[in-house]
C-alpha cells in the first residue's frame, strides 16, 4: 500500500499548511522581521483553498466529461469525419502557453469566475480529447471483433471492452488537464478572481515575501497532493501505466 | 452522375458562421480607452466593398462545403477572414473621423467568426494535404500583412495601443526570448548529459527523472514565489551577488525557476531516445570493431537525436509561456504588458501582450518541427 502514502503524505500536508498557516505567525516574523504582517488574513487560507478547488473542480469535471464525449464521438464511424480536426486542434492548441489564453479569453467575456472557468475548460479539454482519441485507437481490432462476436451492442462494446482499455490513457490525460487547471487558475487571480494566487498577488505587489511564500507553498502542495492521487489511481487499477511527460503552466 | 452529400465538417462550420452575427457583436465602441463600449452588431457595421467581398467569400464557402471543394474553401475561408478584418478596420476610421478619442475594440462575433473561419481553413487544409496546408499558411500571411500595410486597421483600438507602445514592444519581445534563450541554453549544456547518465546507471535516473517531474508538477507562480525568498536572502546575506543581478526578483528568479522546469523534457527525452536505440543495432556496431566512444557519438547520439529534438521543442514551448509568467516577479518581456493590460482593466492592452506570446510559441514550434527528422526517416527497419 506504499502507493497509497505519498498521495496521503501531501493532503495531510497540504491541509495542515492551510488550517495551520496562520499559527505559524511566529515563525513568519522571525524570518520577515522587517514585515508589520507577516501572514496574509484578508481571507483565511482554507477558504482560499477550497474557492481554489472549486474552480478546478468545476472546469475539471466538466473538461473530463465533455473531452471523453467528444473523444468517443470521433472514434464512432458517425463521428469520424470529425476526428481530424479534433487531433489538430487538441496537438496545435497546447503550444498556446496556458496563460496567453486566460489573458485572451478572461477580458473579452467580462472578468470573474464564470468566464475564468470557461477559459480553463477550453484548454483543459485539450489533453483529455488527445488521449481519449489515442487511447481508444490503440484498443487492437482482434478485441473489437471478438466483442462483437459475442454479441455486444456499439454502446456495450464501448462501455465493457473500448472505455475499460482505454482508461489509463484517458487518465493520463485528465491528470494533465487537472494539473495544468490548478496552475492556471492561480493565474485567474490577475483577473479578480479569488484562490491561492490571491496572496501572492497582493504580496507582489506590496512587496510582502511572506505572503508570496505562503500562496507558493499551498500551491505548490496541492498540485503535488492532485497529482500523487493521479499516480496512486494509477497504479491501483492499471499497474502504472502511462505516466506523463510533462505539462506546467 | 452520383450526388455527393455535403462536407460533414465544414457545412455545420460554415451554418455556425453565418448565425454568429445574429447573437454576438461584431465590434464594440467606447466613448474613450477606459469605459466599457456599447456593442455594434455585424449589419451595422458592414458596408461598402468590403462587406461585399465578406458576403461573396461566405457564399463560396457555402458552395466549398456543398460540393466538397477543399481548395475553394481555402480561397473563400481566407476572403471571409480578410474581408472581416477590413469591415472591423473601416468601421474604426468612420468612428475616428467623428470622435478621435473613440475606441472601437473587436467584439466576441469578430473573434468567433474569425476563429470558426479559421477551423474551416484547417480543416480543408488538412484534406488537401501539406500544399493546402501551405497555400492556406501564405493566403492568410498575405492577407494580414497587406490589411496592416495599407493602415486599414491602424484606428482599431489593438492598433492604437501598438502605436501607443510601439517603443516599449520591440525590447520586450527581445526580452522576452532573452529570458527564454538564457533558460533553455544551460539547461541543454545540463539535460543532455544528465539524461545521457540516467540512460547509463539506471539508479540515477530513478532518483532524477521523479525528482524533475516533481518540480514540473508545480505550477510556475508557485515556483517563481519559491525562489523569491531565498534568492532575496542570498542578496542580503551577500550584497556582491546583489550587484551582479541576483535578487527575488528581475531576471534571476525567473531564468532559474524556467532552468529547473526546462530540464525534465530535455533529460528525460534524451534518456528515452537512447534507450530507444535497438540493441541489434548496438551489437552491430561492437561487431563491425567499433569502440564504446565510437558506438556513442555515431550511433547512438544519432539515432537518440530526433527525441532530443523534440525534448528541446517542448522545453522552449513551455518556456515561452512561462516567461509570461515570470513577468509577475518583474522578469519584464511580453508579459509584463500583457498583465498590465488585465490589471488596468484595458482588453486591447492584454491583446498587445498576449498575442506576440502565442505567436513566438507557435513560431519556435513550427521551425523546430521543420529541422526535426522524422524518427521514422532514421530508424532502422
Amino acid at each position: 500500500m506504499t502507493s497509497l502514502l505519498r498521495p496521503c503524505v501531501w493532503l495531510v500536508l497540504l491541509l495542515a499548511a492551510s488550517f495551520g498557516m496562520t499559527s505559524l505567525r511566529p515563525l513568519f516574523a522571525a524570518l520577515f522581521p522587517t514585515l508589520e504582517r507577516p501572514v496574509y488574513l484578508q481571507e483565511g487560507f482554507a477558504a482560499l483553498l477550497l474557492a481554489h478547488l472549486e474552480l478546478v473542480a468545476v472546469s475539471g469535471v466538466l473538461a473530463g466529461i465533455i473531452g471523453i464525449a467528444i473523444g468517443v464521438a470521433v472514434t464512432r464511424p458517425w463521428g469520424a469525419a470529425y476526428r481530424g480536426l479534433a487531433e489538430t486542434l487538441s496537438a496545435a492548441g497546447q503550444t498556446f502557453p496556458p496563460v496567453a489564453v486566460l489573458a485572451i479569453a478572461v477580458p473579452s467575456m467580462g472578468f470573474g469566475p464564470q468566464p475564468a472557468v470557461l477559459a480553463l475548460l477550453l484548454y483543459g479539454l485539450l489533453p483529455v480529447v488527445q488521449n481519449t482519441i489515442a487511447g481508444l485507437t490503440q484498443v487492437p481490432p482482434a478485441v473489437l471483433d471478438a466483442a462483437t462476436g459475442l454479441g455486444f451492442s456499439p454502446f456495450r462494446r464501448l462501455w465493457r471492452v473500448e472505455l475499460p482499455l482505454a482508461a489509463p490513457l484517458i487518465l493520463t490525460g485528465l491528470r494533465v488537464s487537472v494539473i495544468i487547471t490548478i496552475g492556471t487558475a492561480a493565474l485567474a487571480s490577475t483577473v479578480g478572481v479569488t484562490t491561492l494566487g490571491s496572496p501572492i498577488l497582493l504580496g507582489l505587489s506590496a512587496e510582502n515575501t511572506a505572503y508570496v511564500l505562503q500562496g507558493a507553498v499551498l500551491i505548490g502542495l496541492l498540485a503535488l497532493a492532485v497529482d500523487a492521487m493521479f499516480d496512486a489511481a494509477l497504479t491501483l487499477f492499471f499497474a502504472g501505466a502511462g505516466r506523463p511527460a510533462g505539462g506546467t503552466s | 452522375m452520383r450526388l455527393r452529400p455535403p462536407d460533414p465538417v465544414l457545412l455545420p462550420l460554415v451554418v455556425a458562421l453565418g448565425m454568429v452575427p445574429l447573437g454576438l457583436a461584431f465590434v464594440t465602441v467606447a466613448r474613450n480607452r477606459l469605459v466599457t463600449g456599447r456593442p455594434m452588431p455585424l449589419w451595422h457595421a458592414a458596408q461598402g466593398p468590403e462587406a461585399i467581398l465578406s458576403l461573396a467569400g461566405l457564399a463560396l464557402l457555402l458552395l466549398a462545403a456543398l460540393k466538397r471543394g477543399p481548395w475553394l474553401a481555402i480561397l473563400s475561408g481566407v476572403l471571409v477572414m480578410g474581408g472581416l478584418g477590413w469591415i472591423a478596420g473601416d468601421v474604426a476610421q468612420l468612428q475616428a473621423i467623428s470622435q478621435p478619442a473613440a475606441r472601437v475594440s473587436l467584439g466576441g462575433g469578430f473573434w468567433l467568426m474569425q476563429a470558426l473561419a479559421a477551423l474551416c481553413l484547417v480543416e480543408a487544409a488538412r484534406q488537401t494535404g501539406r500544399a493546402g496546408k501551405a497555400l492556406a499558411t501564405l493566403l492568410v500571411a498575405a492577407a494580414t500583412a497587406s490589411l496592416m500595410m495599407s493602415g486599414t486597421l491602424d484606428d482599431l483600438s489593438l492598433l492604437r495601443e501598438y502605436a501607443n507602445r510601439r517603443d516599449v514592444l520591440g525590447p520586450a519581445l527581445l526580452r522576452h526570448i532573452e529570458i527564454v534563450t538564457l533558460a533553455v541554453a544551460p539547461t541543454v549544456l545540463i539535460g543532455v548529459p544528465l539524461g545521457v547518465a540516467c540512460y547509463r546507471r539506471e539508479a540515477i535516473g530513478r532518483l532524477v527523472l521523479p525528482t524533475l517531474g516533481v518540480v514540473q508538477t508545480i505550477p510556475s507562480i508557485a515556483l517563481f514565489g519559491l525562489m523569491l525568498a531565498p534568492l532575496a536572502a542570498l542578496a542580503t546575506w551577500q550584497p556582491a551577488l546583489a550587484r551582479i543581478g541576483i535578487s527575488g526578483v528581475g531576471m534571476a528568479p525567473a531564468v532559474l525557476a524556467l532552468l529547473l522546469y526546462s530540464l525534465l523534457p530535455i533529460a528525460s527525452n534524451t534518456q528515452a531516445g537512447l534507450a530507444s536505440v535497438p540493441d541489434s543495432v548496438r551489437d552491430a556496431a561492437r561487431g563491425i570493431g567499433m569502440t564504446r566512444g565510437q558506438i556513442f557519438w555515431q550511433v547512438e547520439a544519432q539515432l537518440a537525436f530526433p527525441a532530443l529534438l523534440a525534448g528541446l521543442r517542448i522545453t522552449i514551448v513551455q518556456a515561452t509561456g512561462l516567461a509570461a509568467v515570470a513577468a509577475l516577479i518583474g522578469a519584464g518581456g511580453l508579459g509584463a504588458i500583457m498583465f498590465d493590460g488585465l490589471f488596468t482593466g484595458a482588453l486591447d492592452l492584454a491583446l498587445l501582450g498576449a498575442i506576440p506570446v502565442i505567436g513566438l510559441a507557435v513560431t519556435a514550434d513550427l521551425l523546430l518541427r521543420l529541422v526535426t527528422p522524422r524518427a521514422t526517416d532514421r530508424a532502422p527497419s
